[in-house]
Formats: structure tokens, sequence, C-alpha cells
């Protein structure tokens, strides 16, 4: 059967979440931007809405089962208050996600009830690498495999809240293909950037490098290790629902400005011009949010070309939100150059999407 | 309800069936038809029909009423859906034939949708009769094409004869010539003619009557020769003091202060836009899938999964093209998921047609650039695809059209505040 529309228990979540985004979020967005800080009582707030929660079986804290299509419809919501601050409500899932889709039952048990039950924590993932061509499944940060253990050697980049971080998912490359490896925060040989990241977009989360020489570590999955597939195709469905919400946001806030605005004595909303343009606007972020929830499907149903699925959505969401959210500030005109007013800010996270996956995940 | 993206078992075998009859009736003669403009494949035409029939469809390619079994839990209804489908499949063996497969088309659509009962058992039946039977919508005019409020037809009642003396020029009506004229091996057809019976009303005073095939005073005139889907006729038809029997005007005889009669066809337009998309879909499914197999032929494999950068142009062009068709596709499984639930469909109908419109234009245009020499023969049939395709950002409301539609809907505007 085909149908497109949430469940009930959906719907009452987009619609938490979505009063989240807009009464909290969304007007807080600016100024934690221009500060470099989302308060934390938002994060906290945010992650009290239980997405994870929701998403974690009760033998290990939760309440329920993994959706990534549940899961997509939240992110979005999310993402439509801010990009930023939605990331960090979420960071916890870089580290607990995989662990769920890829640990053992020790691993399980030992990291996901002290994340579930509690507030919010630092436990985060390091995926990206600071290059150019960067690949997730060719990555230049190496794991080599000794005695029982494995030792991990490299640099991540844009690791979020990595600087207060309990415990972080780093994934290296192992004889060629991709792992996720657990290392604690007192590892030895694993250092943090004093410095932050200096980013376009995305000040109002705090992002380290991350140096790892010699570092002992435990493998995802223990000696068997785990499929990394199903990770990155949970990374590339999340980081494509995330740019969906973003570019609802400027299609929102471009919507708004061109019904109030006036030129040649109507408003600019009159004008084919820019009508068109809204029109467009709105049928690729359909078009992307359509793509995505089928990925999400797949995922959920384990269909056998869920990751080509899954990397067809977040190519086509990444060029979808930098289209949208630069006709955002174009429909602003002048006004959309200037930083008070906030579609610029959603053009700037609009040109992340392709370089950051692996900053979210369902 | 909940989000699924499961095709439907009666839908994946019906595909199945039209795939068989795509292949063996339809591509075997694309070529041929493609460069005899006017000759009818009675092949297709005739297999089609009797097909249609044995299976109880009725007029064609219709919605079909699924009739629960007793005791069986009630399934939701997939009748659009199941039509997009079909028609997604038929256009992707050959979209002229498509548009040719008998039955009502949008001139029994007009009926159903604006006929009384008795105008619908009176007009309706034929399409299961033992003859291929066609019907066809005459709306544009040389002088009227998006804008149809400019039609100028006229029709005015005698009352000596209780009829409609109806006088006007019609052109690009898809299937004119099947549905007016006589043809040994057709069924008696008709014609649904807008026309005004009070140019001083505007919108509210249109109306569409049914003109029997071999009415006097109705010719068809031309036979357009067209850039793709030559096997479907193109008319011009005339009508010069063309009288039909009063019953045979659909909706209200008389003029009331509303646009009632003009918002009859434009809900017309609601249902059909989202498959006049799937028709193109079709095409350009065709296209990408003739695409990947002669680079598969040729050594070249797209790499899914890597990151763009590391990516050849020819394998972003492929990734692009998929993206676009599945999302086109996608968006038109929701228009009519939304009609088959009763849900207004307005915005996404014209949704999927602006970006199927789109995308199919795009991905045989560049199906062909990538085939290079091979994309331009006549040898295959790529070429005919790239100039099939373009009729789906036209027909049916242009592009623009629709997105003046969507436009209209995201920001509550009327036609008099956005036009």
């Amino acid at each position: 059967m085909y149908s497109f529309e949430p469940n009930e228990e959906q719907q009452m979540l987009i619609d938490a979440v979505g009063k989240f985004a807009s009464n909290d979020l969304r007007p807080a967005a600016h100024d934690a931007e221009e500060n470099h800080a989302m308060p934390q009582k938002l994060v906290n707030k945010g992650w009290e809405l239980g997405l994870l929660q929701a998403s974690t079986p009760e033998a290990y804290g939760g309440f329920g089962d993994r959706s990534a299509i549940t899961n997509v419809l939240a992110v979005e919501e999310m993402a439509f208050g801010d990009l930023a601050g939605a990331l960090a409500v979420m960071t916890p899932s870089l580290f607990a996600t995989p662990i769920l889709l890829g640990g053992t039952e020790e691993q399980k048990q030992e990291y996901l009830p002290r994340i579930i039950e509690g507030a919010w924590a630092p436990y985060t993932g390091a995926l990206i690498e600071y290059s150019f061509n960067f690949d997730p499944n060719e990555l230049k940060t190496t794991a080599n495999a000794e005695g029982g253990a494995y030792v991990l050697n490299g640099e991540k980049a844009f690791v979020p809240f990595a600087k207060d971080a309990e415990a972080l998912i780093v994934y290296a490359n192992l004889n060629g293909v991709t792992q996720g490896f657990i290392v604690k925060k007192e590892a030895a040989g694993l250092s943090i950037s004093e410095e932050r990241e200096k980013l376009m977009g995305l000040n109002a989360l705090p992002m380290y490098r991350v140096k790892l020489e010699n570092v002992t570590a435990e493998r995802l999955g223990g000696a068997s290790g785990h499929d990394f597939g199903l990770i990155l195709d949970a990374m590339r469905v999340a980081s494509a629902a995330t740019a969906l919400g973003v570019a609802r946001s400027s299609l929102d806030y471009a919507k708004n400005y061109a019904k109030e605005r006036e030129a040649f004595g109507v408003k600019i909303a009159q004008k084919q011009a820019v009508a068109f343009m809204l029109a467009e606007m709105a049928v690729e972020l359909e078009s992307m949010r359509l793509m995505t929830w089928e990925a999400a499907w797949k995922i959920d149903n384990n269909k056998e070309d869920s990751c080509v699925s899954a990397y067809l959505a977040f190519t086509g969401a990444c060029d979808m939100a930098m289209m949208v959210t630069d006709r955002g500030v174009q429909i602003y005109g002048g006004h959309g150059y200037i930083r008070e007013n906030p579609v610029e800010l959603l053009m700037r996270n609009g040109r992340g999407f392709p370089m950051l996956l692996g900053l979210a995940i369902v | 309800m909940t989000i699924e993206f499961e095709a439907p078992k009666p839908i994946v075998q019906m595909n199945a069936m039209l795939k068989t009859v795509a292949e063996n009736m339809m591509r075997s003669t694309s070529r041929e038809m493609d460069e005899n403009e006017h000759a009818i494949p009675w092949d297709y035409v005739e297999f089609m029909h009797s097909a249609m029939r044995s299976m109880g469809g009725g007029g064609g390619l219709t919605i079909a009423e699924e009739k629960p079994k007793e005791g069986a839990e009630k399934r939701p209804p997939i009748g659009y859906q199941k039509l997009a489908s079909q028609i997604e499949m038929l256009a992707w063996g050959d979209v002229g034939f498509y548009l040719i497969t008998p039955g009502g088309g949008l001139g029994a659509a007009a009926v159903a949708a604006a006929g009384s009962p008795e105008q619908k058992a009176k007009f309706l039946a034929r399409f299961n009769d033992d003859k291929p039977t066609y019907a066809a919508m005459c709306m544009t005019e040389p002088g009227a094409g998006s804008d149809t409020s400019a039609i100028r037809a006229r029709a005015v009642l005698d009352e000596k004869t209780n009829e409609w003396v109806i006088n006007g020029e019609k052109i690009f009506v898809t299937g004119g010539d099947k549905s007016f004229n006589e043809y040994e091996k057709l069924g008696k057809g008709f014609i649904v003619v807008w026309a005004s019976i009070d140019p001083s009303a505007g919108r509210s005073g249109m109306r569409a009557f049914v003109v029997e095939s071999g009415t006097p005073g109705v010719k068809v005139t031309k036979l357009e020769h067209k850039l793709g889907i030559r096997a479907s006729d193109t008319a011009a038809i005339s009508l010069v003091d063309a009288r039909v029997p009063f019953e045979n005007v659909l909706g209200s005889p008389t003029v009331e202060k509303t646009t009632t009669g003009f918002k009859g066809a434009m809900a017309t337009f609601d249902a059909t836009r989202p498959l006049v998309a799937a028709s193109g879909i079709g095409v350009a499914r065709a296209a990408l899938e003739f695409l990947k197999e002669k680079l598969e032929e040729n050594g070249v494999k797209i790499r899914y999964g890597l990151p763009r950068t590391k990516l050849t142009s020819i394998e972003k062009d492929v990734i692009d093209m998929e993206i676009q068709l599945r999302s086109a596709w996608l968006l038109t499984l929701k228009a009519v998921w939304m009609a088959d639930n009763k849900k207004s469909n307005a915005l996404e109908s014209s949704m999927s047609k602006v970006r199927a419109g789109d995308i199919v234009t795009k991905i045989t245009q560049k199906a062909v650039e990538i085939m290079g020499p091979l994309g331009y023969s006549r040898e295959f049939l790529l070429e005919k695809w790239f100039r099939d395709a373009k009729i789906t950002d036209i027909y049916e409301g242009t592009g623009q059209i629709n997105r003046m539609v969507v436009a209209r809907q995201i920001l509550g505007y009327t036609g008099a505040e956005l036009r």
C-alpha cells in the first residue's frame, strides 16, 4: 500500500517537536549564531522531548523501537527551528544510535541506559576528516588490530561537543573498511583541539578537531565488527531530513516576507517572478521530502536497495537545500543579505549539507 | 494511516501484464507510427479494447470501483493510483499509443465530472460496446490556450426546436479525429465542446456540450503534424451552426452569477494533471533505462555512494536523473493517493505536473546528449522519446500555469490577487 500520512503517534510527535522548534529554537537562532552558543536550557528542553528515548528499546532504558521514518519526521521539525540547535539536541544520538545499530549486547548495556535515562550529556561521534575529497568509505584515520585490541591513528574534524564528551564513536579505516570504535574521554593518545572549528555557519554548535595517536579503542560490535552501511544510511537520511527543515524555514520566511513587502503598488508575492520562485521552492522541497520518507521507510523495512535510496535522498536534499535557501535570500533582496534578517543564516546552513554528513543520525 | 511505499499487489500484477503489452505491441511499432503520422496501430487499439473489456474495465482506462468481497476487510481505494501506474507503464511503451488507448478519455471525464445521472447513463455506456470507441475534449481555440476564459465559441438555444446552435473553432483536440469521424472499426464516439451561453457573463457563462460523432455542421478541418506523440491524432474542429439536443448540455442550462461551470472544468484538471505527469514519467523512465543499459554495455558503471567530488560527469548526470525521476513519481503518487482518499489535491496535482514537466524534458534531453551521435540517430527510439517528452510540460496546463496554481495555493491567493 502507498500512504503519505503520518500515523497518530507520529503526528503527536511532529506537533510537539514543531512547537518547540517554532516557539523556542527559531527565536533563539539568530543570537545563538552571533554569540556562538546555544543556551543549554534549550538543548535540555529539546532533549526532554525524548526523540532518542522513543527510539531505544525498553531493555536499554528507552520506550520504543527505532523507526527511521518517525525520526525523519521529528528531525525535519526540529531543524525547522534551527539547524545548530537541532544538531546540539541530537548529538548524543551520534554515540547511541551506532551502538544500537552495531554494538554488542555488552556495549548496549554499558552505554545506552546511562545516556537514555539521564539528562542530556555530551556523547558524540567523529566521522568527518579535514581533507579534500572526503569519503566516509575511504577514511584516512586508521585502525589496526593489535592483539585483542584496536589502535587508532589520525585526525577527525567537526566533532560536536568533543571537548566535554564522555565518550565518542570514532570511525576509522580497518583494512579498507570503515568501522566505528568506542573511544573514552580518558583514553591515552586522544587530544582535542583547544580552539573550536571556525565555520561559515553552525557557529552555535561547538565543534572540535580530535587527534588520535595510538589510541586503544573498543570496536563497535566486538571482534566481528558491524555493518557500517547501516550507520551511513541512517546518517544520510538524517542529513536529508535536517536539510528539509532548513529549507522549509527559508521558504516560510520568504513566503511571509513576499506577502508583506510592497513594490510597484503590489505585494511582491503578486509578481510572477517572485511567485514562481516560491512555487519552485515548494515543489523542490516536497520532492525531496518524499524521497527522504521513502528512503527511511526502506530502512525500516530492510529493503535491499535502501542504501541507494538513502544516497539519492541525501544527494537530492543537499542540492534542494542550497537552491531553496539561496532563493530565500533572493526574495528578501538587499534585506536578505543583512544579518538582522534570518534568511542569510539559513543560506549559510543550507550550503553545508554535502560536507556535514555524520552530524546527524536517525 | 501511516507512511508506506509498498506498491499494492494489484498494481504490481497489472504492470507486469502491461509491460508485456508495451514490449510486444508498442515498442515494436513505435518507430513506424512515428514516421507515418496519422496511421493507426490497429493491433494495439483492438487488443487493448478487448483486454479492458474482458477485465470489466468498461470505458477504457478508468477508475475501476473495487467491489469488496463479502466478509473481506475493507481496503482503502487505489483506483487513481492504479490508473496512474497503468498510464506510466503504457507511456513507457509509447506515450503516443497510450494517448489512443480506446475509451472515453477527457471527453468522458467531463461527462463523469459534470453530467447528470441520465447523461452519464446515455453517453458513457458505449465505451464497453463491441468496437473500440473514443471521446475527446474541445477546449482550446486559436485565440484561447491557457487563458480558457478567452473562449469565443458560442452556444445559442433555439427555443423552437429546443436545440443548442453552436459556432466556433476548436484546435488541439487530442483524439478528435477518432472521436468524431466515422471509422469502420470504431464505435460512435463524441466530442465535448466548451462554449459560452452568455459572453457577458465571462467564465460563469461557459458550458460543455456533448456533440455526437457525425453531427452536421461539425468538421475535422486539419490533423496537426507534431514534434512528437505522432501516433496520437490532434485535430482542428470547426462548428458552423451545429445543432445538438437541449439535454446535451453538461450542468445548468441557465447562467447563475457563479463560476461553477468553469470550476467544473478546472476540477477535471485536478484529477487529470497527475495522470499527465505519470505519462511523461513513463517516457523519461524509458529514456533513462535505455541510457543505463547502453552505458553498461559500454562498460560505464554508476558508482552509487561516492561523494559528488569523486564521480565522473556521466555518473553525476545519471544520479541526478534518477533523483529527478523518482521524486516526480512520488509526487504523482501522492497526488493520486489524495484523490483516492478524497483529499483536496489541487496543490499536489499541480506540483506533480510542474515537477514532471521539468524533469522529463531534462532527462530526455540529457540522455540524448550523453548518447551523442547514437542519441541523435533515428535508429534508436531515444530521440523520439526526447520529442515525445516535451509535450508533458505543455498540455493540461503549461509548466507556467501550474506554477501559478502552486503559488496561489501556498500563498493563499485568489486568481485576482496573483494573475
